[in-house]
């Protein structure tokens, strides 16, 4: 799982049955400090608890397609959960 | 598997129910001498690691599922063991 922040919603016109009731949002993937990595994906929100601007962890592959409620349904990426705090522990060697 | 380091760890009040009454810990990735690669994972806890621990972790799906006894957990990284000492070979 990586860290993302929500930053948009997707609103299809026209979607497979399967994930026709599944929020979509656009994730922009970020490193472990918070800051953005990567290019923005949409993900599938399988806690329906996630909006723009929360930071959330999302998985890709057959593990997305767990994630959601009925599950193995045609998705990339999911989002797991909402998180409500990163608490990274001070460094104690300099050298890394 | 792979190598890492608990850097973290994740506060979540709202996720999936296989995330309940488990540690989410912020892992860097080590390489096989034991340094930083600058990536990261977000592993479910399976052994009690800690803080600066270097660990195993296990990235593949189905045999976290496998220890985790669900079959239709959305799990892929878990860690599963905490590393002593490591030795290379010269070749």
């Amino acid at each position: 799982m990586l860290l993302g922040r929500v930053i948009g919603t997707v609103v299809p016109a026209v979607l497979v049955d399967e994930i026709s009731a599944i929020p979509l949002l656009w994730v922009q993937p970020l490193d472990r400090e918070g800051r953005p990595d990567g290019k923005p994906l949409v993900c599938a929100d399988g806690t329906r608890m996630a909006g723009p601007g929360q930071m959330i962890y999302w998985v890709a592959s057959r593990e997305a397609a767990l994630t959601l409620e009925p599950w193995f349904v045609p998705v990339d990426d999911a989002i797991v959960g909402l998180v409500d705090d990163v608490r990274l522990y001070a460094r104690e060697d300099a050298s890394r | 598997m792979i190598l890492g380091r608990v850097t973290g760890s994740v506060v979540s009040t709202i996720h999936h129910p296989i995330v309940d009454g488990r540690k989410l810990l912020v892992a860097e990735r080590l390489d096989q001498n034991g340094r930083s690669t600058g990536r990261y994972v977000i592993a479910l806890d399976a052994i009690g690691a800690g803080k600066g621990e270097t660990v195993l972790i296990l990235d593949e799906g189905n045999g976290a599922r496998q220890i985790l006894e669900d079959a239709n957990a959305p799990v892929r990284s878990l860690v599963v063991g905490i590393v002593d000492a490591m030795e290379l070979g010269t070749n």
